[in-house]
Parts: structure tokens; C-alpha cells; sequence
């Protein structure tokens, strides 16, 4: 069944498609065999990124900025792929996906032949997207679409998973966030390749734009730029979405994004250890330490 | 493709078809699926049938509910059956709730829709549903079954 479907997603039917990068998130296909069936990526994208995740704190305006940026590659005739992550109760383990209430532009019968939404919840991973948004993003490039954008939860000033994922990062900002000192704050926007400070019909964002301008310029090699958005007034847009395309790597913090993939691939190796459920049972009733059950996921994956 | 186990979300789409601007009804719902342990895509308000029937295609949604109280009812739930069934989408589980007199139900589960809840419907019974539908067979809009749910509203 499965070959079947990934050969109609080869043909782009939409539903197959779907169906795969559910198979994938619940874990009953593998990437690489979904690869090996593809035949890898068709598109080599060279001279371009392929990813890029938006990131920034709860509110800010990512998604509808993304549907005014969506509009503009569509408009190009760019294949966008969107992945939307929004957090899983940590509770229930339920959640309410609403990227698609502010994305609009996939209505657009001009267009969303070219744009493929989808919401993916963080299920069981830490962080503000969950590993398996790589294999999902893989098997989209494999499929043909150009770009793939991943939406991250609303993110802290420390949340920087995306960078184990993405070859660009984008951080959207907005006015009234603080004084200059929350720009000069180590943190997110040390690894943004462009800064997005959205809600410019807003007082104060030009003000807020300046200091994070600043706040670059006081550090080592090329700033990232900053740019004023509106998504409700519509301006900026055009700017940021050319400027987005063609946007290149910052170069720095190699070493971070590193970091970041190699704490994604641990984590993912805990949260799919056949011995998970097991080992929180016995950590929870105190029959075994913390490091010993490393020790058995650790052992459980040299094999 | 193995079968979903029971231990992944199920993926739920709550629509609002047509002109009807009141969403607390849907976000009610939308919020006990949630803490039931399920995936919800909300799609806002102002949907048209075919906005609707790709969300739950792109989304890979299993159930769908539809929420309307503006009395179009009768006109836009056998729509999106219709499309559904179009794009082949006939394994999807449809549900509708809103204002919708127990005089015209007959015809909307004719087309498919295997539950309707009416105001005062508790949250629990629309789980009940969900648990329920999902261990019987041909229940998709498109599938054979004539079984639908006795509402308590």
C-alpha cells in the first residue's frame, strides 16, 4: 500500500501525499525507504535554500505574515511546502492546530495548486519543532516542492531547534517587546539570517527595528538585515518575500546549529527507544537512576 | 500502509462552512476534542465547501465537523459529502452539529453524515461518538453503512 501511495504523491496527488507524512509522524514508514521508492530529491536546489523556518514568540504575527509571503513566491510560480507546528498538550496529549485559520492564501484557487499546508503538532518531542518535521521536510523535496517553510511553535528567547533543521532561519519580531537590552539578550537572534520586526503599523517598531540593527552591528561579520512588516496593512511584504527567496546564509554560528542537530538526534533516539514506556515506569516508581536508563537506550541503539 | 495504532492522535478537522459568523459552538468542540487526546485543525469561520473538503485532504483528517447556525445547513453539509465523495475521500468520518431541527437530520445522514448534535449536546456524547464510530466499519461518508448516531439533542 504504502508504494503505492508514494508513487501517486509522485504523480501529485495531494491525498497520498498526506497520507505518507502521516505515515511518517506515526512512525509506520520509514524515510529512507520512502526515499529509496521516490528516488531522492528531484530537484537538486542548488544556488538556493530549501528550508527555512519562521520562528519568533507567541503572537508576533508568523503565520499571517507567511500568508502574505505565500502569496508572493505563489505568484512567482514557486512550489511552497508549509509545515506549521503547534504545541501538544503535554497533558493530554491532544491539540488544536490553528495555522490554517490566518492562512488564507491556500483558498486561493489561483493559487494553491502551488502551496501545500500542513499542521503538524509537536507529539512527544521537546522544543519548538519536533525531529520528525525532518523527515517530513525530505520527503516534500524528494516530491518536488522547492521550498519548504516550517512554521515553529510560538518560541522562547532560547529556542533555537529549528536551526538543526533549517538553512535559513527567519525571526519575526514585533513592537512593543521590551527596551534595547531584550536585543542585546543572547539567545534566537543570534542565529537569524534575517529579522522580520512585523506589525510596523504599530508604534514603536521602527524604534525596536533600530535596536536589534544596532545590536548586529556590535557583533562579529555580515548583520543579517531587518525588515519592517505589516501583514494586516499589507506592506513590507513584497520587499521581505523578494528578499527571502534569494536570502543567503549569515555564516555564523555553525558550531550552534551543529549543536542543535546533534541534541535533536539524541532526543529523538530516547523518544523511540521500544524500551521508553518501560524505563518512565521504572523512573517513576524509583526503581532505577536516570542514568541507567540512558544506559539501556544507549545500548538498546549500538545494536 | 499498517493501520494507525490507537495510541497515535486522531486528526480531526472542525469547519465552519458558509456565511455563519458564530464560532463559539465549533471552538467548544474543538476544545473537547483537544483535551480528549485528539489532533484538532480548526479551520475559521467563512469556509466554502471546496476550502473545506481540501483542508481534510491536505491535513489527512479521519473525522470532520461541521458546526453551522445559520440555518444553510441543508444546502452546504450535503456539499461537502458530495465533494468528499468526489475526491475519493469516502473513508472520512463526517459529523455536524449546530442549529439543525430534528425534522431535517433524515436527509443529511442520507448523504453520509453519521452524527448530528443539536444545542445542549454534551461534550462527552460527541467523544462517545468519536470512540464509538471508530470501531465500527463503513462508516465514511462514502461507505455503505446506514448506521448513525442517536443524538440525546
Amino acid at each position: 500500500m504504502t508504494s503505492e501511495f508514494l508513487e501517486q504523491a509522485k504523480l501529485g496527488d495531494r491525498r497520498s501525499l498526506a497520507r505518507i507524512l502521516s505515515a511518517l509522524e506515526n512512525g509506520t514508514l520509514h524515510i529512507n525507504d520512502a526515499i529509496e521508492i521516490i528516488g531522492g530529491p528531484s530537484n537538486s536546489g542548488k544556488g538556493h535554500w530549501q528550508t527555512l523556518a519562521i520562528t519568533g514568540a507567541p503572537g508576533v504575527g508568523k503565520s499571517c505574515l507567511l500568508d502574505g509571503l505565500l502569496r508572493q513566491w505563489a505568484k512567482k510560480g514557486v512550489r511552497v511546502a508549509v509545515l506549521a507546528v503547534d504545541p501538544t498538550s503535554p497533558r493530554t496529549g491532544g491539540a488544536l492546530l490553528g495555522d490554517r485559520v490566518r492562512m488564507t492564501v491556500v483558498d486561493d484557487v489561483e493559487l494553491n495548486d502551488l502551496i501545500y499546508l500542513r499542521s503538524v503538532a509537536t507529539r512527544k518531542a521537546s522544543g519548538s519543532v519536533p525531529f520528525i518535521v525532518e523527515d517530513m521536510t525530505k520527503l516534500l523535496l524528494a516530491l518536488g516542492w522547492q521550498r519548504v517553510i516550517i512554521e515553529t511553535v510560538g518560541a522562547g528567547q532560547s529556542e533555537v531547534r529549528c536551526a538543526a533543521i533549517a538553512d535559513r532561519i527567519v525571526v519575526v519580531e514585533g513592537p512593543a517587546r521590551g527596551d534595547g537590552i531584550q536585543a542585546e539578550k543572547a539567545g534566537l537572534l543570534e542565529l537569524a539570517d534575517a529579522v522580520l520586526v512585523n506589525k510596523s503599523d504599530l508604534p514603536g517598531a521602527e524604534l525596536h527595528a533600530d535596536e536589534i540593527r544596532e545590536s548586529f552591528e556590535l557583533g562579529v561579520g555580515n548583520a543579517p538585515p531587518v525588515l519592517l512588516t505589516s501583514a494586516v496593512e499589507n506592506t513590507g511584504i513584497l520587499e521581505a518575500a523578494e528578499l527571502l527567496l534569494a536570502l543567503s546564509s549569515s555564516g555564523r554560528s555553525q558550531r550552534a546549529r551543529w549543536r542543535e542537530r546533534l541534541l535533536s538526534h539524541h532526543e529523538r533516539k530516547i523518544l523511540e527507544s521500544p524500551q521508553l514506556e518501560e524505563l518512565l515506569e521504572k523512573l517513576a516508581k524509583g526503581s532505577i537512576l536516570l542514568d541507567e536508563a540512558l544506559q539501556v537506550i544507549s545500548g538498546g541503539c549500538d545494536e | 500502509m499498517p493501520p494507525t495504532t490507537m495510541s497515535e492522535p486522531l486528526r480531526i478537522v472542525v469547519a465552519k462552512p458558509g456565511l455563519d459568523g458564530h464560532d463559539r459552538g465549533a471552538k467548544v468542540v474543538a476544545r473537547a476534542l483537544r483535551d480528549a487526546g485528539n489532533e484538532v485543525i480548526y479551520t475559521g469561520l467563512r469556509r466554502s465547501a471546496q476550502q473545506i473538503v481540501d483542508t481534510v485532504r491536505d491535513e489527512d483528517a479521519r473525522f470532520l465537523g461541521l458546526s453551522s447556525l445559520s440555518g444553510a445547513h441543508e444546502h452546504l453539509f450535503p456539499r461537502v459529502c458530495e465533494l468528499l465523495k468526489q475526491q475519493g475521500l469516502n473513508d472520512v468520518i463526517v459529523f455536524g452539529g449546530g442549529i439543525i431541527p430534528p425534522g431535517e437530520r433524515e436527509p443529511l445522514y442520507a448523504c453520509g453524515i453519521r452524527a448530528i448534535f443539536g444545542p445542549g449536546t454534551p461534550s462527552s456524547e460527541i467523544l462517545e461518538f468519536i470512540e464509538h464510530v471508530t470501531r465500527l466499519e463503513n462508516c465514511g461518508v462514502g461507505q455503505e453503512s446506514d448506521w448513525h448516531w442517536p443524538s440525546s439533542a
